[in-house]
């Protein structure tokens, strides 16, 4: 029950808000943000570290297709929907003003639609019958569609557009898939949807291989990886920071959720066979997101380009199948969402007051704004990989694996490190110091008390990362049995 | 030695066909007798209180009516063994009948256009001479069209109960002709529908002799036109079996003009762009509705036993269906051509989930059936549609309707309401879950894929992308491009219109959120009855 109102609780809140008066709108839809939390943390401390899906609730839903309304979380679940409660109230904090300004489409529609994709991100990580993952996957499209085309710079309305056809072909390459599930279901006599009883069919290695590509396809769009992330740079170069931070440090995840719960949870042999391709594409995009992240003039566009390096190395993890590797994963899910929100939320209030987004127009922040620097810095220190900051230990831990892989694989992942300085430090450099702006506003009380509690967390994770792991070793452990990969104890 | 005897008419299990029929007679005794003021009333509560009638009439009989030879299907051959009332028969009665209630409200919106009706004053009148501006300034209008209309949903019952060729070829023209006329009657931009008219009539024509054609094979090859007959020359496989592969290759060609499949599709967007929105809004819900049901029966009843040669064919005209609709949606710049390409489009996923035919002992228990899958996809495409169409009707200038879709910028400011719900129908053709355009995509190519064409479904996901690219065009020029001029400006419908596209807005979202009762629906309809 608790899964259901934590999805309602935000969509409820998306209505709402929706109708109610301008004066009080945001606070409305603050309130139903604050309230989800809550909701969510209720659900965390009734779940059991021990692993297996729990809080499950399954209700048919369309009997003539097997589908099912079938909520539960694992380790990873609960994970994902913690990430994703905590991170929307702190994107509402910060588009409180901006939201409302000219040109832009008004605060109460950003609110309600960021709500609206609250609840149904949500629904995806909760979901445990296909055919509802499918469902609210595409759900999330629209409200996403709705604040890129309706909030940010100039030409946002083509790269909404880029946005949602190419999630809308990976959706629909995965449907050819999803369908293909229930066939198979139906030709072993029980037409069903559910993730346990698919889980419980031996589908045959060719027919496996063909649905794995379509989910593949799907998940590979979605987190994004190379060659089929150029929706990425321009979608963060044109939406608000706020808006970025809900599509790549929570909708993205959906792309390396799938990939755990359904290539690996329900193709185990086909995953296997495709790991050899999928471990170069992860390399290519650690590799070439970096490279190409050091070359933008664009603070937006280059957080959103260091994604794709990040997102490599967390399908890199995921597919060198060992527990190591899939425990940096998905604790690297977790820190890229924290580190990488810190990011464009500070490039957001830095815009703002720069007027410009261009790196090369900037200079000497830090003078005189040092507090906006320094959030700045632990931004940067954390998407390369500072020991110390939590980013350190999952890169390890990935790159780790790596190297037991095959160390040709480790070699490569490795220079990504020295790139991620590149980038970050230079960034840093020609925005934050040297001549330049002078008399740059810094933060106020609102925007530091909204920057806090993530840098906060990033410090607190990178030195005891031990409640994280706790949960999510069960999900590796159990995932990699599924997989049928032998394995030494849980974690480093 | 043929002998005559006299068949013996099923008046219950037929009332709501008769009474639809009865009811388009009676319509033109009032054209001829009730004076001209009072005629526009009458008609139309005339047909109203028809097609209700009729729609109860439908359920009445479902509910009684008898398993069929003791089989899993229900239903009973009236008229001598010439109409099916089965289970698919009565859904898509019942579907027709719903669609037709949303047709007439939009036939009768005055509201929109000045106090007139959307079509023209005089018929006769040639364009732009002093006898139009005559008939416009004494606000003349053509009541006969609800009679016509009436005509045409007895067609588009008849069409897919009928049970042997003779009778289909009855139904496929009753159906036809009115709507022909329908096309040509458009207030505004006459010239145009005039020649949409003609353009339908002579295609639809040379189509009809296609039909008759392959009637007149497959009779030589069956030895009869009754379709049980048929299946069972079939099955007996007696005959040259290329009269029948002929044969059914020309019975295709008129049913597939109808439906407006590739490469018989030409007619649709001139024909869409002219003929009168209401006309539109109808004719593309309605007609493909009744035509599927025809294909069905024809396909699955009377050459069921012979799919091995049918289902081929089907394949290739499924892909270019799907394909070639979308890709040529793309290009249109006028939103009724665009609606037009994509029905076609819209054919092509329709196709995949009737080429899904497999034998009952094929089945898992519980699995969707391809007449179930159809009859669904049918039933969100003429709701969709008809929302769609009357959405349409309402944006204008000061020349009439405004088609041009970039001068729908700016939409989504001027009347929120409108632009969401016209979006809300754009995201159900596409296909997005949460509206029934995905429900019915889901089921069509469930069953297709389950009998092994795999090569259909993928080239449906592919022409599903390359469409959905462009509805979301639309959704982005109403939404986000700044407006051209003083933008486009909506026109305030009558109760009429405007619970047309509640009602079609309604009926797409709960069967996208729950399409239960009706998927059961249309199991519980079963098989089609020999």
């Amino acid at each position: 029950m608790i899964l259901t109102i934590l999805i309602l609780l935000p969509l409820v809140g998306a209505v709402v808000t929706a109708f109610s008066p301008h004066a009080v709108a945001r606070l409305v839809g603050l309130g139903f943000s604050g309230a989800t939390l809550v909701a969510a943390v209720v659900a965390a401390v009734q779940y059991q570290a021990d692993g297996g899906m729990q809080l499950t609730e399954t209700y048919s839903w369309i009997d003539s297709l097997g589908v099912h309304y079938a909520l539960g979380v694992d380790g990873l679940g609960i994970l994902m929907v913690l990430l994703t409660v905590v991170l929307v109230p702190i994107v509402l904090l910060a588009g409180w003003r901006e939201s409302d300004a000219p040109g832009n489409n008004g605060a109460k529609a950003f609110f309600a639609w960021t709500l609206a994709l609250e609840a149904m991100s949500l629904a995806v990580f909760t979901a445990t019958d296909v055919l509802l993952f499918y469902v609210v996957f595409e759900a999330t499209l629209i409200p996403a569609y709705f604040l890129i085309g309706g909030f940010g710079r100039s030409g946002r309305g083509r790269a909404a557009t880029k946005f949602l056809i190419y999630q809308l072909a990976g959706g629909l390459v995965m449907l050819a898939s999803v369908i293909g599930l229930y066939v198979v279901s139906a030709n072993d006599g029980n037409p069903s949807f559910l993730l346990s009883d698919l889980a419980a069919i031996d589908i045959d290695p060719i027919t496996q291989r063909w649905l794995f590509v379509g989910f593949f396809i799907a998940f590979a769009i979605k987190a994004p990886m190379f060659p089929v992330h150029t929706w990425l740079a321009d979608t963060t170069e044109k939406a608000t920071p706020g808006t970025s931070v809900l599509l790549v440090c929570i909708l993205d995840k959906i792309g390396t959720f799938g990939m755990l719960r359904f290539c690996l949870g329900l193709l185990p042999d086909a995953s296997q066979w495709a790991t050899p391709v999928v471990v170069v594409l992860a390399l290519i995009s650690i590799i070439y997101g970096a490279l190409v992240a050091i070359g933008q003039d664009d603070v937006l566009r280059l957080i959103g380009l260091t994604s794709l390096s990040h997102f490599g190395f967390i399908v890199l993890g995921i597919f060198v199948f060992s527990s190591t590797g899939g425990t940096g994963a998905i604790l690297y899910m977790v820190n890229h969402g924290i580190a990488t929100a810190l990011m464009f939320l500070v490039a957001g209030f830095l815009i703002r007051r720069t007027g410009t987004a261009s790196i090369r127009e900037m200079g000497g922040v830090e003078k005189s704004a040092p507090v906006l620097a320094g959030f700045f810095l632990v931004g940067g220190l954390a998407a390369c990989g500072l020991p110390g900051l939590s980013p350190f230990v999952s890169e390890m831990m990935v790159i780790i694996a790596a190297f037991d892989h095959h160390w040709l694989v480790g070699a490569v992942a490795v220079l990504a490190i020295v790139l991620a300085a590149f980038y970050a430090l230079w960034m840093y450099q020609r925005t934050m110091t040297g001549p330049g702006l002078s008399a740059v506003e810094d933060l106020d009380r609102r925007e530091v008390g909204i920057l806090a509690p993530l840098a906060l967390a990033l410090v607190l994770f990178g030195f005891f990362p031990m409640p994280l792991l706790d949960v999510i070793n069960p999900v590796v452990h159990d995932t990699l049995a599924g997989v049928g990969v032998a394995q030494e104890a849980g974690q480093q | 030695m043929i002998e005559f005897s006299k068949p013996s008419i099923e008046y219950f299990e037929l009332w709501p066909l008769l009474l639809v029929f009865g009811v388009a007679c009676l319509g033109v005794v009032v054209e001829a007798f009730v004076p001209r003021a009072l005629r526009y009333l009458t008609q139309v509560v005339l047909a109203l209180v028809g097609l209700a009638g009729a729609l109860v009439g439908v359920v009445l009989v479902a509910r009684d009516v008898k398993t069929y030879d003791d089989g899993a299907a229900r239903g009973v051959l009236a008229v001598g063994g010439t109409v099916a009332v089965d289970g698919p028969s009565l859904f898509i009665w019942g579907l027709v009948l719903a669609l037709g209630i949303g047709g007439i409200l939009l036939f009768a919106e005055r509201h929109l256009d000045g106090g007139l009706s959307a079509f023209a004053g005089q018929a006769s009148a040639v364009p732009g001479t002093d006898a139009e501006t005559a008939a416009v300034a004494a606000q003349r209008e053509h009541t006969e069209i609800y009679p016509l209309m009436m005509f045409a949903v007895f067609g588009m019952m008849l069409f897919p109960a009928a049970n042997d060729l003779l009778t289909m070829f009855v139904g496929l023209e009753v159906l036809s002709l009115p709507l022909y006329l329908l096309c040509g009657l458009a207030r505004r931009r006459r010239l145009l529908s005039q020649e949409a008219a003609l353009k339908y009539f002579l295609l639809g024509a040379f189509s009809s002799g296609f039909f008759l054609y392959g009637a007149a094979l497959l009779y030589g090859y069956a030895g009869s036109m009754d379709f049980a007959a048929i299946n069972e020359a079939v099955r007996n496989d007696v005959g040259s079996n290329s009269l029948l592969l002929i044969g059914t290759g020309l019975l295709s060609v008129g049913l597939l003009f109808k439906v407006g499949a590739v490469p018989f599709q030409a007619w649709t967007p001139d024909v869409y762009q002219g003929a009168p929105t209401p006309v539109t809004a109808f004719m593309a819900a309605g007609t493909k509705v009744a035509a599927f049901g025809a294909i069905m029966r024809l396909f699955y009843v009377a050459l069921g036993a012979d799919r091995w040669s049918w289902q081929p064919m089907m394949w290739i005209i499924a892909v270019l269906s799907m394909v070639v609709g979308a890709a040529l949606a793309i290009t249109q710049s006028d939103i009724k051509r665009l609606l037009a390409y994509s029905s076609v489009a819209h054919t092509g996923f329709i196709l995949t989930g009737v080429l899904g035919l497999q034998a009952s002992d094929q089945l898992a228990v519980g699995e969707i059936t391809s007449v179930q899958a159809v009859l669904f996809y049918l039933t969100t495409y003429g709701f969709a549609t008809l929302g769609a169409f009357a959405v349409v009707s309402l944006v204008r200038d000061a020349g009439g309707e405004m088609t041009a879709i970039d001068r729908w910028a700016g939409l989504g400011k001027e009347s929120p309401v409108v632009a969401a719900v016209f979006a809300f129908f754009l995201l159900a053709m596409a296909g997005i879950p949460l509206t029934s355009g995905f429900v019915g995509k889901l089921a069509v190519f469930s069953v297709a894929l389950a009998a092994g064409a795999w090569p259909v479904v993928v080239a449906a996901v592919l022409a599903s992308i390359v469409a959905a690219f462009l509805y979301i065009k639309v959704i982005k020029v109403m939404y986000f491009d700044e407006p051209v001029g003083d933008g486009p400006s909506v026109a305030y419908p009558s109760v009429l219109t405007a619970t047309t596209i509640a009602v079609g807005a309604a009926v797409t979202l709960v069967l996208g959120v729950l399409p239960g009762p009706v998927l059961d629906l249309a199991a519980v309809a079963g098989e089609f009855i020999r």
